[in-house]
């Protein structure tokens, strides 16, 4: 029953779909036909949006009714599996995390359709009209080659249960968020199209674009942040970035579409880099279309899953190559109609960011080709090879840091056209403290180890204090702290978190220590002035595993300041032995413990890890991400959308006749 | 003015193309310092492999092979493929899916008596999993399917010759 009526509704929304675009057509070539375009286009976006939210519905009551005739259930869900867990199971796997990532897409869509009322109808008739058909590409992926309500015969007694590392908490929202991200730059993707089809972009579009953009952005950021966390957590190593292809594969839209935040700052407040934010645009969506897929098709693990399922494969590359091919087609086509407004001079605020974009987009491409280059040689036949965190890290932080060295000069840089003196004198304050703190912070702490940590140091500082100079001086010029727009707090905000992360990363990876030892009952070992008692195992029982507790006192100075219970759990389904770390964690530090192996009578290996800041690099990025949002919010892109519509369709009109 | 409007151009792109080649220069040479080659036992068998450069060795850890030392953190097993083994040395934990019969990557060199030291030990989270190097070779030209390495908990025996 409830598998058809997912069936049901995923072919409804897939008619509506069709139904959608077909009147996007034809009320974008003749708006002024059709009056009541606007509300049947929502009607149906409506209409999408519910069917989807239908199937997704069924497939969560499918889970948590245990329904195993249903493959998809039985693969990733069991009895034994708490609520919140089956739940989360749904996008747990490839098929239901497609029907994730569909109900997002119809979200955004509803909202674009709710919050654009004073767009002109033809621009949004081609966006609703292209999102319809990313919507279509997915449903018809999902309907031909994955579809999550299959069922199966006999009906297995039991689920083969959800991987013990995805039950925890940061895997349940995790996958939403970075979905919000991907689907979000949809968004953008489908007004660039817009502006290409019409031939038409003016601050107006970077207007209605931009609050779209950064919120798709904020919400990528926050995902990564997450997966991030987890990993720490879960994998139980202690390890937070590993250049892995699917952490690389969520990256690479997130840098192309940090630097596509800032190219449409310029777009908006100057007219000019019109055609490449288009471009940034189309790249961001292709590549979170690839990161996608890549993830969830096993294309990644192995290139053979390309040859195991040719199906999908196939489908893939095919929607790759119509969507991503057939913008950039559109682009070469309709590129050179977007005439800049103005000249760039060379010291200004746009120049500046056209600095921050081509850094960007060259750290994308970096990241682009250690991820994919292995595998087209792989599967080329050229024999395996891979490159490591050592080929990353080694262009990260050359080409990085330049772009924290920017970041300082944000504010201060006037757009047009801007005088040096008055930029350097306003830098002089930040950077001096900059170099003073960073100075006393590396040799204080940490022993004045690593010429590159003190750069690393000195930058993020930077950072930091020239964006609280930011807000200060807009406060002095302006009516106190109440009078700074959100704008300025998102971006303060935003580089303010940067430059803690810089800080953040670049001590925990100078400084951390790592030590794997072999400890007996009432053994103590010492890692950078913190010793590690072990004090035995004993046994507990969790919902659904069994585990072995260590009990470790943490001394400092001989005086106990924490204990930590890290565990070595055994899942009862699938059998799989899983690390539970346990941390205890200040600002200034992280103290991890991670249980190795019984090394028989009563003794255990342990990895027990000093990693310092490493609170911040979670701090750094939530600021990131507050800042994203709080810059979506700003007042004018709402208020200025609106009396700026009316003068657009004028413009219009006036193009028209 | 036009003058100017061009030269101001040309500096742009000068600029540009200094950062783009500076990036593919350090791209280029990082590339080709951090490349790591994937290598089976067998291609060490056949001298493929030169010593003490650094590479992944993928392969199953041959059942009984597995040598503890009960006072430190040293640990030595057997990495084989179908046809060769290599003896591994590795100093640390070993992941939570290390166990006999897994198929498992390693990173490391080879030191001059031909044991392979290990750095890094990697098992997928995923009991069926063989690294997809090691799958494919596996099943190879040679029609030896290795087929005893499959049912890897069926009480599978060392009984076979290299």
């Amino acid at each position: 029953m409830l598998p058809a009526l997912g069936d049901m509704a995923l072919a409804g929304a897939t008619c509506v779909c069709v139904l959608q675009i077909l009147f996007a057509v034809q009320a974008a070539r003749a708006p002024e036909r059709y009056p009541a375009a606007p509300a049947l286009l929502n009607a149906m976006v409506s209409s999408h949006l519910l069917l989807i939210f239908v199937a997704y519905c069924a497939m969560s009551i499918l889970f948590v009714q245990d329904a195993f005739e249903v493959v998809f259930v039985a693969q990733n869900s069991h009895v034994e599996l708490p609520l919140a867990y089956k739940l989360s199971a749904v996008w747990g796997g490839h098929e239901g995390s497609l029907l994730l990532w569909m109900l997002m897409l119809a979200g955004w869509t509803w909202c674009v359709g709710r919050f654009s009322n004073n767009l002109p109808t033809s621009t949004r008739a081609i966006v609703l009209g292209v999102l319809g058909f990313v919507a279509i590409g997915f449903l018809t992926f999902t309907l031909w080659t994955s579809n999550p309500f299959d069922l199966q015969f006999p009906v297995p007694e039991s689920g083969r249960d959800l991987n013990p590392l995805l039950q925890d908490p940061g895997m349940v929202i995790h996958p939403p968020l970075l979905y919000m991200g991907y689907v979000g730059f949809a968004v953008a993707f489908a007004f660039a199209v817009a502006a290409l089809i019409e031939g038409r972009l003016d601050s107006t579009w970077a207007r209605w674009t931009r609050p779209w953009t950064t919120s798709a952005w904020a919400f990528l950021t926050a995902g990564i942040a997450l997966g991030s966390w987890w990993a720490y957590h879960e994998l139980g190593w202690g390890g937070w970035w590993f250049w892995d292809p699917v952490e690389n594969a969520s990256f690479m839209p997130w840098l192309v579409g940090t630097a596509l935040i800032h190219s449409l700052a310029v777009t908006d407040k100057r007219g000019v880099f019109k055609s490449w934010t288009v471009l940034l645009a189309i790249v961001a969506f292709g590549l979170s279309l690839l990161g996608t897929f890549l993830v969830r098709s096993g294309v990644l693990v192995s290139v053979h899953a390309f040859a195991s399922d040719p199906e999908r494969g196939l489908y893939i590359l095919a929607f790759l190559t119509v969507v991503v091919g057939g913008a950039l087609a559109l682009y070469a086509w309709r590129a050179s109609q977007l005439k800049p407004e103005t000249r760039v001079a060379i010291i200004s605020r746009e120049s500046a960011l056209l600095l921050n974009n081509v850094f960007l987009v060259v750290l994308a491409a970096v990241v682009f080709i250690g991820t994919l280059y292995p595998l087209v040689v792989d599967s080329l036949g050229l024999g395996s090879m891979s490159v490591g965190p050592p080929y990353f890290e080694a262009l990260f932080i050359p080409l990085g840091l330049p772009l924290v060295l920017l970041v300082g000069f944000s504010a201060t840089l006037a757009w047009k056209r801007s005088k040096t003196g008055p930029v350097l004198r306003a830098a002089a304050l930040p950077a001096a403290i900059a170099v003073v703190a960073g100075i006393a912070l590396w040799a204080g702490i940490y022993a004045a180890r690593g010429a590159m940590a003190l750069v690393g140091i000195v930058l993020g500082l930077w950072a930091i204090f020239a964006a609280l100079r930011d807000l200060w001086l807009r406060a002095r010029s302006g009516r106190g702290v109440g009078s700074i727009p959100s704008s300025l707090w998102g971006m303060s905000l935003g580089h303010l978190g940067l430059g803690m992360f810089v800080i953040a990363v670049t001590v925990v990876s100078s400084f951390d220590v790592e030590r794997d030892v072999r400890l007996a009952t009432g053994e103590v070992a010492d890692v950078e002035g913190y010793q590690f008692r072990f004090e035995g195992t004993r046994p507990v029982e969790g919902p659904n595993y069994i585990a072995e507790r260590a009990t470790v006192t943490v001394l400092e100075d001989g005086a106990p300041i924490t204990t930590l219970y890290p565990e070595k759990r055994r899942y009862r389904v699938q059998q799989d032995i899983m690390t539970q770390s346990a941390v205890s964690y200040n600002p200034m530090r992280d103290l991890y413990v991670s249980l190795g192996e019984p090394m028989g009578s009563d003794a255990w290996s342990l990895r027990l890890q000093y990693k310092p800041m490493m609170r911040l690099v979670w701090l750094g990025t939530a600021l990131m991400m507050l800042g994203g949002f709080i810059a979506a919010l700003d007042r004018r892109y709402w208020r200025a959308t609106r009396s700026a519509s009316a003068t657009a369709s004028g413009a219009t009109a006036q193009q028209v006749s | 003015m036009k003058m100017t409007a061009r030269r101001q151009r040309m500096a742009w792109i000068a600029l540009l193309l200094v950062v783009v080649g500076a990036a593919a220069a350090l791209a280029s040479a990082a590339f080709r310092e951090n490349l790591m080659y994937f290598h089976t036992p067998t291609d060490i068998a056949s001298g493929e492999v030169p010593s003490s450069t650094n590479f992944r060795l993928g392969g199953l850890v041959t059942t009984g092979s597995v040598d503890r030392d009960p006072d430190s953190l040293n640990v030595a097993f057997r990495l084989a493929d179908c046809d060769h083994e290599v003896q591994v040395q590795y100093s640390g934990i070993l992941p939570d899916l290390f166990r006999e019969g897994q198929g498992i990557v390693t990173m490391g060199y080879l030191d001059d008596e031909g044991t392979f030291q290990a750095q890094q030990v990697l098992a997928k989270h995923d009991e069926n999993y063989m690294p997809p190097e090691l799958a494919e070779r596996l099943a190879d030209e040679t029609g030896h399917s290795c087929e005893p390495f499959k049912p890897v908990r069926a009480g599978y025996d060392t009984g076979y010759d290299s």
